[in-house]
């Protein structure tokens, strides 16, 4: 390529690379230099070593244990039920007519609520107070139930409430996506099929499954990882204090490292990141194989 | 497979609701396609010839009316039941799938004792694509053919049910121009060599005309003429049909019956007893009903000619034509010497080249002439 030319796009790609490296590349780095730090102080700027001692530190926490088996569960309860979940509503709003787009925009709601008016909502539903049980308790005991403790009782009850929560924050942008997805299979497809006889689950099966793959794929791939990144939630649900509730995940542990009242560890928050962006990169490429295999 | 339409009328509510009513695509069809015949339903865009073929196949369900294969009544019958092939626009092949497993998609959906082995399946797939010639290519993906390849792919998908008949929708408008060609001659040989009962639909009247037993001229939703395709060039019903057929288009002419006589403005064409009643007619003529003639009655300015070789076209005007470009185009045979700096060209017409019909209902006036010609 022309010399000057070749110039001239560097310099228009100048700004975005002086931004992302300032603000992106350069913490990244540095996130990962601070993993092997040892007791490195913000004020002071000093440490001790260099080694995996925060690694080590961090995976014997019992807190970054907790936190990384909340993550995990909600993680593998709530990516594949939020996608069936919404590919179920998906095909029932794409063959419904009347009352389609009503529908649709209740389902959307969520997706433009604030994360702690809903957390709010689901402190009416679940927290026992002096005055309540919360809605759901009332119920439980009109068909004869004992009350449960959802937000500071049983882990099991806790751990149901948090999936509860996050399917119901993450099921509208999948919605969206998947009825998107259906409405773009070309009608002649199943006109096609209809005419062959094709009984309609093999239609679902073999026709429009596979027509709109590539969608759940990038639903799958983008729901672990945002799963993966779960805090802000846990903490419209249990308050700050994650730790004490039981509840806590990586990206919380993470904060409370830095923030908290447990904070001003920034070698061992940056441990416990690196770790989180390890199993988040293997997820993501094993989906990724996956995918490639079953859509070839 | 005979296919027998009776009274058969499609309906669509009005999209518009302020207007109301309904838009009728398909008007009392009362017609019969006879058993392994090659049918094409011929009609300008909208004309319901979609609407008609998807009524015969069930994907729509006819507003009245009913349709009988052979003697049995399938006007209620899903698709499936049938026993259609059906052959889309755009081919509709499954994108994922290999070219085998696509024509073997039909079978796999067969139930009951019309189940099918493995084996079994295989050698018909076989079967299927050796008959429209894609043995070859059974392990590509669609994308990976060519349109005509995908065409034949989508014919051997229709047929690999075996079904009674076989319904083509446009088959040949994704096509370019040499393949189109060649395609047509392909559709025309599958349907002898399987003696079929084909249906298709089209807009091109050279496609119709080269290849159908049968032609349907559709307007409107209603139709035209059914005839076979030289009897709906040489003898059309109405003016709609003799200016839809035929390329170079015919001439239409305003035109008076008079005294035994056709006139064509102060013209008198042609004589025949026919024309005794005073009244108003559209007269068309094919371009090859001229016959050059120095003492001819046809009196026409001469503007131009357009010599091809074996032919030449006249171009020339007339007070009385109709035609949208103003002009005349008449084709004869380049053995007649015109001179192209005369002012005037005189002819004397064929008279089985033109037809006559009503200024009010554009229904065809039929006559002999005096002398026989």
């Amino acid at each position: 390529m022309d010399g000057k030319v070749k110039l001239k796009a560097w310099l228009y790609l100048l700004p975005a690379i002086l931004f992302l490296g300032a603000f992106l590349v350069y913490p990244l780095i540095d996130v990962f230099v601070y993993s092997f730090e040892e007791g490195y102080n913000f004020a002071t700027q000093t440490f001790f070593g260099t080694g995996f001692y925060n690694y080590s530190y961090v995976l014997r926490d019992p807190y970054f244990i907790q936190a990384l088996k909340n993550t995990f569960i909600i993680v593998i309860i709530t990516v594949p039920v939020s996608t069936l979940l919404a590919l179920l509503i998906s095909l029932g709003l794409s063959s419904i007519k009347p009352l389609r787009e009503l529908f649709q925009t209740i389902y959307f709601l969520p997706y433009v609520t604030n994360t702690l008016a809903v957390g709010l909502v689901f402190m009416i539903l679940f927290k026992k107070t002096a005055y309540s049980d919360g809605l759901v308790n009332m119920l439980i005991n009109f068909f004869g139930g004992e009350s449960v403790d959802f937000i500071t009782g049983p882990y099991a009850a806790k751990m149901f409430v948090m999936c509860l929560y996050t399917v119901w924050i993450v099921l509208p942008f999948k919605i969206l996506i998947l009825t998107s997805a259906l409405a773009s299979v070309p009608k002649v497809y199943y006109s096609a099929a209809q005419v062959d006889g094709t009984r309609p689950f093999r239609i679902f099966y073999r026709i429009t499954l596979p027509m709109i793959s590539p969608m759940i794929f990038y639903l799958v791939i983008t729901g672990f990882i945002g799963a993966f990144k779960a805090y802000s939630d846990e903490v419209a649900l249990f308050g700050t204090d994650l730790n004490s509730a039981g509840m806590n995940t990586i990206v919380g542990y993470i904060y409370d490292m830095l923030y908290g009242n447990s904070g001003g560890y920034p070698s061992f928050a940056s441990a416990a990141a690196i770790i989180l962006f390890a199993i988040v990169l293997t997820i993501t490429v094993i989906n990724l194989l996956v995918s490639k295999k079953v859509s070839v | 497979m005979k296919i027998v339409l009776q009274h058969l009328t499609k309906k669509f509510p009005n999209r518009n609701k302020k207007q109301g009513g309904d838009v009728i695509a398909v008007s009392d069809f009362d017609f019969e396609i006879p058993d392994g015949k090659l049918v094409g339903l011929l009609g300008p865009s909208g004309c319901g010839k979609s609407t008609t073929l998807n009524l015969i196949s069930g994907l729509e369900k006819p507003t009245e009316g009913k349709i009988f294969f052979g003697d049995e009544d399938v006007t209620d019958l899903q698709p499936q039941d049938r026993g259609v092939g059906l052959v889309f626009q755009s081919y509709a092949l499954y994108p994922h799938l290999t070219v085998e497993k696509n024509i073997r998609f039909p079978l796999e959906n067969l139930k009951g004792d019309k189940k099918l082995s493995k084996e079994e399946m295989a050698e018909r797939v076989k079967t299927a694509a050796k008959l429209v010639q894609i043995d070859e290519l059974l392990e590509r993906k669609p994308s990976e053919l060519s349109g005509g390849q995908q065409q034949r792919v989508a014919i051997a998908r229709a047929l690999v049910k075996t079904p009674g008949v076989l319904l083509l929708d446009e088959p040949l408008s994704n096509l370019d121009a040499r393949l189109r060609l060649k395609t047509r001659e392909e559709i025309r040989r599958i349907q002898r060599e399987t003696k079929i009962t084909t249906v298709f639909v089209t807009h091109d009247q050279d496609e119709a005309m080269s290849i159908c037993d049968l032609i349907v001229v559709m307007k409107d939703g209603i139709m035209m003429q059914m005839a076979k395709p030289q009897d709906v060039y040489d003898d059309p019903v109405n003016l709609f049909v003799a200016g839809f057929l035929g390329t170079p288009a015919i001439n239409i002419f305003e035109g008076k019956m008079k005294d035994g006589r056709l006139f064509i403005g102060e013209d008198a064409v042609l004589e025949s007893d026919e024309f005794q009643n005073d009244r108003d007619v559209y007269a068309a003529i094919r371009p090859e009903g001229f016959r050059p003639d120095d003492n001819g009655p046809f009196k026409c300015r001469l503007e131009r000619l357009e010599v091809m070789g074996r032919d030449v076209s006249i171009i020339s005007a007339h007070d009385g034509v109709l035609n949208d470009t103003g002009l005349i185009r008449s084709i004869v045979d380049a053995d007649n010497r015109i001179d192209p700096d005369s002012r005037e060209v005189r002819f004397s017409l064929k008279p089985h080249k033109v037809f006559v019909f009503d200024k009010e209902t554009e229904e065809r006036i039929r006559f002999e002439v005096a002398d026989g010609r």
